[in-house]
């Protein structure tokens, strides 16, 4: 992976080099460049258009684990003023993998939690990864209540291959911290709106992903667990991963017409990694018109809708409805 | 022990094939060979180690209910294959079909009413011998519509979780389940309804964390695995070999995760005692401003 970047979008940003050193070489020279700068601009649209238009899941996981893909304390910082980061569970100690705070968004209150991977190999042993303990879910679940008892909008940003699986977590109740985490987020009297940025990876992802609203970035993907893991247990070999990573139908556009979310957040070209900003504002003013929906309906309101939207999901034949029970 | 007794002399359903038919058996943990019928009057635990062999929910069912009290329901939600899942070697469908052994209403959760000690109830025992008890959209669905029904009813809700956790063959709607089961537990739990939590090996991954850990009152089978990774799982992320003891019943109570180990022989005793306590507490409880005022009591004898 040269300069961080995947084998399969090198030839497109090696030529959009090219355009950019010949843009650089133009500002001094004639107009001779013109057109090859056309010629090139062109090529480089129909190469994006030839490697973004049939990437396969497989290809989607990695651009979802992409290491230039925007964070979510990157997005923090182009959406939210005022933020103000909290720390600590209040029990056992604090979690650098999910981060919580306080902040703004157009000027409004708004509460934020969110997985948080590093950018180089000393941040990500600071933040394992991405991948939180329990005290990060209850840090999250106590900010969560937070945002409740001041009537303030949660935020939340997912982007985690799991939740931790080490001796500490078990220790310290992995399970109980996300159990609690999802019952208590269904019942929340706030509007929760939730982006999966990344990866969604599992339990440890849907612990904060009770939303009203469940938006999944175009390149991102939501499963019950990672390709690896699947292929390792189905076809007995993590060398299967592609493989599971169809079987499993977890990219955005699969899980949109599973009908377990709501939208698919289109990417700027190339990927939300070519342009932070321009993702930001997409998910800004999804923030704004989802905000404005949800603000119409009272707390019982939110959560009765929420808590039905998943108890509505799922698959299967016969036995429908309450029938049976009446 | 009268209603031990009881249990023993009910006729037998058929034997589900957890275990090896034959006339003696040896024990997984010990070696110890023992006599099939003696192992059955013991509850199928090891007079010599006491490992507590895995039951099917029907083997929980005459253990734990009043003779006859038992009544199933939800059996008509049955799977279906969302994603068309096909794996190296089979299709998801058939692999369901197996697993069914001829019963179409077996899936990895049995539901349905109930008394203990008189006491009327809602229980779901998984089944571990349904592709290891998964969870997923029968499994979800059947515990949502129990706990549905407890609440309309207000009834006490038992789970007795046996499952090594969410079924990947549903990919994303096995891992809504635990949102599914969640959302509804918390409307029985804020209306003040007791749900009892029974954790038996193993219990892990999606389920325990989803309803299992969420229990009023959680108790577990001696020596069971709990957790919510798999230990190979972990074992492979740190690189490490783990503590003996790690992630059982025993590991559980000392970090407080659990309230009581309770053996199988006093499992039934347990829960009877529990459900007194719950249903004689709903009766005298003066109803506050935050509950429905209707019927402030949870369904007693
Ligand atoms: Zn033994």
């Amino acid at each position: 992976m040269p300069g961080g970047w995947l084998e399969f979008e090198l030839p497109l940003v090696q030529l959009e080099q090219r355009i950019r050193d010949l843009q650089t070489l133009a500002g001094k020279q004639g107009p001779d460049v013109a057109d090859e700068l056309r010629s090139l601009e062109r090529k480089a649209d129909r190469l994006r258009r030839k490697i973004f238009s049939k990437l396969t899941p497989w290809e989607r996981v990695k651009l979802a684990r992409h290491p230039r893909r925007p964070y979510t304390l990157d997005y923090i910082q182009h959406l939210f003023t005022d933020f103000f980061e909290l720390h600590g569970d209040r029990a056992f100690g604090d979690d650098a993998a999910l981060i919580a705070g306080l902040g703004r968004f157009e000027g409004r209150p708004v509460a934020v939690v969110g997985h948080q991977k590093g950018r180089n190999t000393k941040e990500n042993l600071r933040r394992n990864f991405g991948m939180p303990h329990p005290e990060g879910y209850r840090k999250a679940l106590r900010v969560m209540k937070l945002a409740e008892k001041f009537g303030n909008p949660m935020l939340s940003f997912i982007d985690t291959p799991g939740a931790y699986p080490g001796i500490g977590a078990e220790e310290r109740g992995q399970s109980e911290a996300i159990a609690r985490s999802i019952r208590e987020m269904s019942a929340l009297k706030v509007p929760i709106l939730v982006f999966v940025t990344g990866e969604g990876g599992s339990g440890g992802a849907l612990a904060i992903g009770v939303g009203d609203r469940v938006y999944v970035l175009e390149y991102s993907f939501y499963s019950v667990i990672s390709p690896e893991g699947c292929a390792s247990i189905l076809w007995k070999t993590r060398e299967k991963a592609a493989q599971a990573a169809e079987a499993l139908k977890f990219t955005a556009p699969e899980l949109l017409k599973l009908g377990v979310i709501d939208q698919v957040l289109p990417e700027p070209p190339g990927g939300a990694h070519r342009d932070g900003a321009a993702m930001a504002r997409t998910i800004g003013e999804t923030i704004r018109g989802a905000l404005a929906e949800l603000d119409e309906l009272t707390p019982e309101q939110l959560v009765e809708r929420r808590q039905d939207r998943f108890l509505s999901m799922g698959v299967f034949d016969g036995g429908t409805s309450g029938k049976e029970i009446e | 022990m009268s209603w031990l007794k009881k249990i023993i002399s009910l006729p037998r359903p058929q034997q589900r094939r957890q275990m090896p038919d034959g006339v003696w058996l040896k024990c997984p943990r010990c070696g110890e060979i023992l006599f099939r019928q003696e192992l059955e009057r013991n509850l199928w635990v090891c007079s010599r180690c006491s490992k507590h062999l895995r039951l099917s929910p029907e083997q929980y069912v005459r253990i734990l209910c009043d003779e006859g009290s038992f009544a199933t329901l939800f059996g008509g939600i049955r799977s279906s294959d969302p994603l068309r899942f096909r794996d190296a070697r089979e299709k998801y469908s058939d692999k369901v079909k197996r697993a069914q052994r001829g019963d179409p209403e077996r899936e990895g959760v049995m539901t349905g009413r109930a008394r203990i000690a008189g006491i009327p109830l809602a229980l779901a025992v998984m089944d571990f011998s349904f592709m290891g008890g998964s969870m997923g959209s029968v499994v979800g669905e059947r515990i949502a519509k129990l706990i549905q029904l407890a609440l309309q009813e207000r009834m006490a809700l038992i789970i007795i979780s046996c499952s090594g956790g969410a079924r990947m063959h549903e990919g994303i709607y096995s891992l809504m389940q635990m949102a599914k089961t969640c959302a509804q537990l918390a409307r029985f739990q804020a209306a003040r309804l007791p749900f009892i939590s029974v954790l038996t090996d193993p219990t892990t991954g999606g389920v325990s964390a989803s309803f299992a850990m969420l229990g009023d009152v959680i108790v577990a089978e001696p020596g069971a695995l709990i957790g919510f990774a798999g230990p190979r799982v972990i074992r492979e992320t740190i690189g490490q070999e783990l503590p003996s003891g790690f992630q059982r019943t025993e590991f559980l109570l000392e970090k407080g995760f659990i309230d009581q180990i309770v053996p199988r022989h006093q499992l039934r005793e347990a829960l009877a005692l529990l459900l007194k306590h719950f249903s004689d507490s709903a009766r005298c409880t003066r109803v506050s401003q935050s509950v429905p005022p209707r019927e402030p009591r949870m369904h007693g004898q």
